[in-house]
């Protein structure tokens, strides 16, 4: 079949073929390279068929590619004819996984539930992965070893995927959010010698930690600390601090806070350092938090895999979602391969009966909750934010950054697949009372009397 | 005083650790809190949040059914991120020997041109002192973002510290060997090539060795750093795993065991200096 050989090669002839495909002795030798390299021999196809529409006449192509190279002519021609989207639709239809053993990158906390119970649990195997889930021990490490392709996916703060592709704090690549792992589930914890000092207007002078500088954790302490007349650059201090320092940073008295994921807060209470003063979900109810992510260059090269990937993040995130099953989801995530926690601790955090650190137990169901879809308006607030505190300069394309880095539209798609509900329109945004208009982020972030930008 | 009773000094070490591990264990040991607490906020926090004070140091005896715990299974392996103790010490006495020769390759060959040549000496001594004084963990990120690989960045940071003090040690035994030693080499017409092997090296080799021996040392405190950074696997990686868990015991069983290790590696190369030294 002419059709597999290179129509970039012009010592073939694509008009006559001598055997089944002109390289192999035997048909069975064919069959196997052929499964091996479906992938391969699909875009050689689409190349073919392409370039037999631009060339009708073959001497006249072999001539051509001949007289500038084949480099030269795919490079010409890849400005007239997207070749990467044709092969990619193509390849859609197949189905085949280019890859199967895959390693996706964590960071040790609740956020990251879907990411790591899809390995215990099996979410993976059933999408035909082997996925190995690697400890990572910083937001920084994790980004630095996703950017060098060490890991084909990993756990992210929704943020970072925005700052990395707008070239926020790193060199800009594209980066994309194919899904968001949990809702809420992080938490204000105060040491326990602020137990009389609840209000944010006596908290001058305090030293918090948030996970890190393009986290949500940073954006909503900003958001709370502001909203109460604290300019949270000169009154206190922000420093970003990896999540499992912070509970023996609150011990020592290096920092009087934390707005930090799950399970720390809970770990601060269970070791009796800290208090729980306010769960996230009180700023503002259904706000992301960490995200699934993967780069641009991964989704588009290995179409099937990330579809099997996300799926199996999908699937598992719904089954997170649950609540009788989060009583499970705990006792599979709590050991030292994973999160190395006691599993009481992680079962508060998932069942919301929780210690508040003060003597009182209390039960909210939604402490944490797993939504995977990316709303694009998710992306437009990360920015408003990143823009409010002076982390992107400039003028900012608000709709165009979000729309490719929250890939909403595979999720919905692939969501559908799986029979789950897709929801139709954004949920509105409702951070402490104020009603955020995704229509106008740049009057939004006008809109606050202490900003830096 | 003539050593006449050579089991003194063990007694006294013996005494010295009875002495640390006593006062270790009374100082933690627990106090019998009488606040009261409800039994249900009581189940939900640990045992020391639930008498209203903090979590408390480990007691020796904690510690001490650690270690055994890891003495027992020092190989385990439950998945990519929870290995055995022994594992875990393996992959960095792996990483900080690879790291080791690697810059011992370099640093001794290096060392004899800088040694032998004045001219090199001063033109690259200012490098030197440059570079020599840089954290070698400042390196880090640096490694991370060009070489692209955690591990390989691990091993680039064992090597950039175990680099100078071979390096210069090499370049001073090198510079330093008695003159008469080579005039008598040169009255003989040795080749130089013979001189650098045959007399030069022999003379400067317990200077070299006391380098190896301070890289090596320098090597072993690194690595456990650079591995907090990165994770991943390593006896600094399993130290950062047990700190996000607070686990005390399991850190300072780790650290016990960082420290003999450390001693073998430097006892190993204290032989080999050992051999290497004459008589003049």
């Amino acid at each position: 079949m002419s059709a597999f050989r290179n129509a970039f090669d012009y010592k073939v002839k694509l008009q006559r073929g001598a055997c089944s495909c002109g390289r192999h002795s035997s048909q069975s030798a064919h069959d196997l390279d052929e499964a091996l390299e479906m992938r391969q021999m699909q875009d050689r196809v689409v190349e073919g068929a392409v370039m037999r529409a631009l060339f009708p006449r073959d001497e006249v192509r072999r001539g051509f590619l001949k007289a500038v190279g084949a480099g030269t002519a795919l490079a010409a021609i890849s400005t007239l004819f997207p070749l990467g989207l044709a092969k990619e639709a193509f390849a859609q239809g197949a189905g085949k996984l280019e890859k199967t053993k895959l390693k996706v990158g964590f960071i040790p906390i609740t956020c990251a539930t879907p990411i790591i119970m899809a390995h215990p649990l099996g979410f993976y195997a059933k999408y035909g992965l082997d996925v190995e889930v690697v400890k990572t021990a910083g937001w920084a490490v994790i980004r630095d070893k996703a950017l060098a392709n060490e890991y084909d996916a990993a756990h992210m703060l929704s943020p970072m995927p925005l700052a990395i592709s707008t070239g926020t704090g790193s060199n800009p690549i594209p980066w994309t959010v194919p899904a968001i792992e949990n809702i809420n589930g992080q938490a204000i914890t105060l040491a326990i010698k602020h137990k009389d000092r609840r209000d944010p207007k006596d908290w001058k002078g305090f030293k918090f930690a948030v996970p890190f500088d393009y986290s949500m954790h940073n954006y909503l302490l900003r958001y709370y600390l502001a909203e109460h007349g604290i300019d949270p650059d000169r009154d206190v201090q922000i420093r970003s601090v990896p999540p499992p320092e912070m509970v023996a940073n609150l011990r020592a008295d290096n920092i009087d806070g934390f707005l930090a994921p799950d399970p720390v807060n809970q770990r601060a209470v269970y070791d009796g350092v800290g208090f729980i003063h306010l769960l996230s979900k009180e700023i503002w109810d259904g706000h992301p938090c960490c995200a699934f992510s993967a780069s641009q260059a991964f989704v588009s090269g290995n179409p099937n895999t990330y579809h099997a990937l996300l799926k199996s993040i999908l699937d598992a995130t719904a089954y997170a979602r649950k609540a009788e099953n989060r009583k499970e989801i705990a006792a599979a995530i709590a050991p030292a391969n994973y999160l190395n926690q006691p599993v009481t601790v992680v079962e508060q955090v998932l069942t919301g009966t929780y210690a508040d650190g003060l003597g009182n137990v209390k039960k909210d169901p939604n402490r944490i909750d797993f939504d995977p879809f990316p709303y694009d308006t998710f992306a437009l607030w990360i920015l408003t934010q990143m823009k409010r505190w002076g982390q992107i300069k400039g003028e900012v394309d608000y709709a165009a950054v979000a729309k490719n880095v929250f890939l909403a539209t595979d999720a919905a798609r692939l969501m559908k697949e799986l029979g789950m509900p897709v929801p139709d329109v954004a949920k509105p945004i409702v951070v402490m009372g104020k009603t955020f208009d995704p229509k106008q982020p740049a009057a939004y972030v006008d809109s606050f009397a202490i900003r830096r930008n | 005083m003539k050593p006449s009773r050579p089991w003194l000094a063990p007694l006294l070490s013996a005494i010295f650790f009875a002495l640390f591990v006593g006062i270790w264990h009374l100082a933690t040991l627990p106090t019998s809190a009488a606040v009261q607490v409800d039994p249900e906020y009581a189940a939900l926090v640990g045992q020391a949040a639930a008498t209203g004070t903090k979590s408390a140091m480990p007691t020796p005896g904690e510690v001490g059914a650690k270690l055994w715990e890891h003495f027992r299974d020092p190989f385990y392996d439950k998945g990519t991120n929870d290995k055995g103790i022994g594992t875990q010490l393996a992959f960095s006495i792996g990483r900080v020997l690879l790291g080791f020769s690697l810059a011992a390759l370099v640093a001794v060959p290096l060392g004899f041109v800088i040694g032998m040549s004045p001219l090199i000496y001063k033109a690259l001594d200012p490098f030197i002192q440059v570079l020599k004084p840089i954290s070698p963990l400042a390196w880090m990120p640096l490694a991370l973002y060009t070489i692209k690989d955690s591990d390989i960045s691990a091993i680039f940071v064992i090597f950039i510290c175990s680099l100078w003090p071979m390096l210069v040690n090499t370049a001073f035994g090198v510079a330093n060997v008695r003159r008469d030693w080579l005039n008598v080499a040169r009255t003989l017409e040795v080749s130089r090539l013979r001189t650098a092997f045959q007399v030069i090296l022999p003379a400067a080799a317990p200077t070299i060795m006391t380098g190896m021996r301070i890289s090596v040392g320098i090597a072993w405190l690194v690595i456990v750093a650079a591995e907090m950074l990165v994770g991943g696997t390593g006896i600094g990686y399993f130290v950062w795993n047990e700190w996000n868990n607070l686990s005390i015991a399991n850190i300072i069983s780790a650290i016990l065991l960082i420290g003999l290790v450390g001693m073998l590696l430097d006892t190993l190369l204290a032989r080999l200096a050992r051999a290497v030294t004459y008589r003049e």
